[in-house]
């Protein structure tokens, strides 16, 4: 039996926690969710609930966690703050879950961090903002890389183009906001000027009058920081506006249904990102490139679409959750905590995960890697 | 400001403008049949891109596009059947409560049908790439056949309603619902095609500007408040005025870019209209006539 190895405190508090029935090895190892699979963000948090319905079958059909199975409860939060709090307010006290991945986005993850922390339950966050894992809180962590590695890279590659005026249009979103405030932050840095900085509505379908003041302003590029369908509304809108300005996007421009919706139009599209969509050109010597190619695989087999960087994040979450509370033989929260901040070279769809006691996130700035669109598919990078 | 600039944005504020006043000529026609604000018009014309994008797949454009507005008028028919007829006894207010009922289990509907990723269609005319060149300024050939559907839709309508039997009838029940069934005209018919029609007018919209704007499930709800703006903005019932609200308030959407960030071009349309309202309660182009005729 799996629990014959326990120590003897943590067999203390199985009796102890016998009545609430979730100590039994054979009672499953509930774990919670909370994405925002309908709403403003539904084209990242379907893909995540659709991933971890799929990661947790496999996990299931193969044994468990500790011989256990896993209970995966999804809340679709709509990507609202105010819902996230009260789904993981639900989840900690009625569900009593081991531990709880996601929210999609960072504002939601924001505004659980503190509520998982007095709680003493590990989260496991599927949003991009550096703000989540810094300060650093016990019992948060965050697997999407930060935003401000992707923000370094956009401004790299611009260094190498020969690109130092630029505009920043971002959506007036928590994500849209976050990336604007890091492009703003690091320009100087890399000598970088930004001669006009917008943000847009969310729901935006026509964004010409925007790109007329931004193209007015005389920029060499510009930089799209959303996550909305807008990333492929900006594409057609600056070809249709014939401006020379090179486009640049976001992360959040992984998903091959914006290079669909954007068409001719998505070519030259350069963006930063992790290695996902480009895995079958990586070399066979990269320690990510079987697993992705696996999760790439399954999940279109599964449900006959291409898979995203964002249904990876919610796949490096249970993945995570898995080898800890394995690695930690236990469910005990502190003792899951201390299994992650372990983890070292553990190969995830984002990057090859570093954990410790500082480092929340674990991923450097080689998770990260300059993504341009050619022929309507995603494809590495490697210069003009 | 450069001039090309300025034609820049006047283009931009034509398309709003033309898609603003399709869905609230929309809102108009029911408005006009039965006194009630449709909430649900907005769905129309998500479903009207929506089902073509997906029947373009298999049919020829033009035809999956008429074949989108055929089933949305069906759509838009069997609503007014089904829902709104039963609940029309009890009151006008009970009826708009249940046309945003409707809207949201149309939009659900759609979310398990479709899912939530993004559609589009092909362009009408050229590609995503194609720019026209005009003064300066440069827009997508698309503009032609947006602006183009909506004068469309404006001479059908006008047409409609002053030359065939079927239109003089529906505005004899709009100005007097008693006087018309004496005279042998059934209202509740009558309704019923004000809601085909209604309908397929925003499928129409949602399917010109699908190529641009693109469309998914969720567009609905903001198309419809838009609309419903400009509707109020001209003057509820009368659609030769909902165009040129909807003109006006794209113009004044798209110009406001110059000074204020694109994402808070809602707040200032949404001010002149509550100006604009407390100056004049009946709208740009309404007369205090026309809004008593309602049973309000």
């Amino acid at each position: 039996m799996p629990f014959g190895s326990l120590a003897k405190p943590a067999v203390l508090c199985a009796v102890f926690l016998s009545c609430l029935s979730s100590a039994y090895a054979a009672d499953p190892i509930k774990i919670g969710a909370i994405f925002g699979v309908t709403g403003p963000a539904a084209y990242l948090g379907a893909p995540e609930d659709r991933t971890a319905r799929m990661v947790v079958d496999g996990i299931n059909r193969s044994g468990g966690i500790l011989g256990r199975q896993v209970q995966l409860i999804i809340k679709d939060s709509g990507a609202s703050p105010e819902k996230a709090i009260s789904f993981a307010k639900q989840l900690i006290e009625e569900d009593e879950v081991v531990a709880i991945i996601g929210p999609t986005t960072s504002g939601e993850s924001m505004a659980i961090k503190d509520v998982c922390q007095k709680a003493g339950v590990p989260l496991v966050s599927c949003a991009s903002a550096e703000a989540i894992v810094d300060p650093v809180a016990k019992y948060v962590f965050k697997v999407p890389q930060k935003d401000n590695y992707i923000v370094e890279w956009l401004y790299g590659t611009m260094n190498k183009l020969g690109i130092s005026r630029i505009g920043v249009i971002a959506s007036n979103t928590g994500f849209g906001n976050g990336g604007k405030a890091q492009l703003e932050k690091y320009a100087s840095k890399y000598g970088i000027s930004i001669a006009i900085s917008e943000v847009y509505d969310s729901n935006a379908t026509d964004l010409t009058a925007l790109l007329a003041k931004v193209n007015a302003a005389g920029v060499q590029a510009v930089v799209n920081w959303s996550i909305e369908p807008a990333q492929s509304i900006v594409a057609k809108n600056m070809r249709q506006l014939k401006m020379s300005a090179r486009l640049f996007q976001s992360h959040g421009f992984a998903n091959i249904k914006y290079v669909q919706a954007a068409g001719e139009a998505a070519e030259g599209i350069i963006f930063p990102c992790g290695r996902l969509i480009v895995a079958d050109e990586l070399p066979d010597s990269n320690p990510q490139k079987k697993l992705l190619a696996k999760y790439n695989a399954d999940y279109k087999a599964l449900y006959n679409e291409e898979a995203s960087t964002f249904g990876g994040h919610a796949y490096d979450a249970l993945a995570i959750l898995k080898a800890a509370i394995e690695s930690a033989k236990s469910t005990e929260p502190d003792r899951i905590v201390h299994a992650i901040e372990g983890l070292k070279d553990f190969p995830g769809t984002a990057g090859t995960f570093n954990f410790s006691t500082t480092d929340h996130n674990g991923l450097l700035m080689d998770s990260i890697v300059m993504v341009t669109v050619k022929r309507g598919k995603f494809t590495l990078y490697r210069g003009d | 400001m450069p001039l090309e600039l300025v034609l820049q944005y006047f283009l931009s504020g034509l398309i709003y403008g033309c898609i603003y006043a399709a869905v609230a000529i929309g809102f108009n026609i029911i408005y006009n049949a039965t006194a009630i604000i449709n909430f649900a018009q907005g769905e129309f014309a998500m479903l009207g891109g929506m089902i073509a994008s997906t029947l373009a797949g298999i049919l020829p454009l033009w035809l999956a596009v008429a074949a989108a507005v055929a089933l949305t008028s069906i759509s838009g028919v069997a609503v007014e059947r089904v829902f709104l007829r039963r609940v029309a006894r009890s009151g006008v207010l009970n009826t708009i409560v249940a046309t945003i009922g409707l809207s949201m289990l149309i939009r659900e509907a759609a979310l398990l049908a479709w899912g939530e990723s993004v559609r589009t269609l092909p362009f009408f005319s050229g590609t995503e790439v194609s720019s026209v060149y005009f003064l300066g300024a440069h827009f997508s050939p698309q503009v032609y056949w947006v602006a183009g559907a909506t004068a469309l839709i404006m001479a059908g309508l006008t047409a409609f309603f002053k030359f065939t039997l079927m239109g003089k009838a529906m505005r004899g029940c709009s100005a007097n619902r008693d006087g018309a069934s004496l005279c042998g005209i059934d209202p509740d018919r009558m309704v019923t095609i004000a809601f085909g029609i209604s309908a397929g007018i925003g499928a129409l919209a949602g399917c010109v500007v699908a190529p641009l704007t693109q469309t998914h499930y969720a567009i609905g709800a903001e198309l419809a408040i838009k609309g419903f703006t400009v509707a109020a903005f001209g003057g509820l019932g009368n659609s030769f005025a909902a165009v040129l609200a909807g003109l006006a308030l794209g113009m004044l959407e798209s110009f406001s870019t110059v000074v204020v960030p694109e994402a808070y071009k809602d707040v200032v349309t949404l001010c002149v209209l509550l100006a604009l309202l407390f100056a004049k309660p009946t709208g740009l182009l309404g007369s205090r006539a026309a809004a008593t005729l309602k049973e309000y």
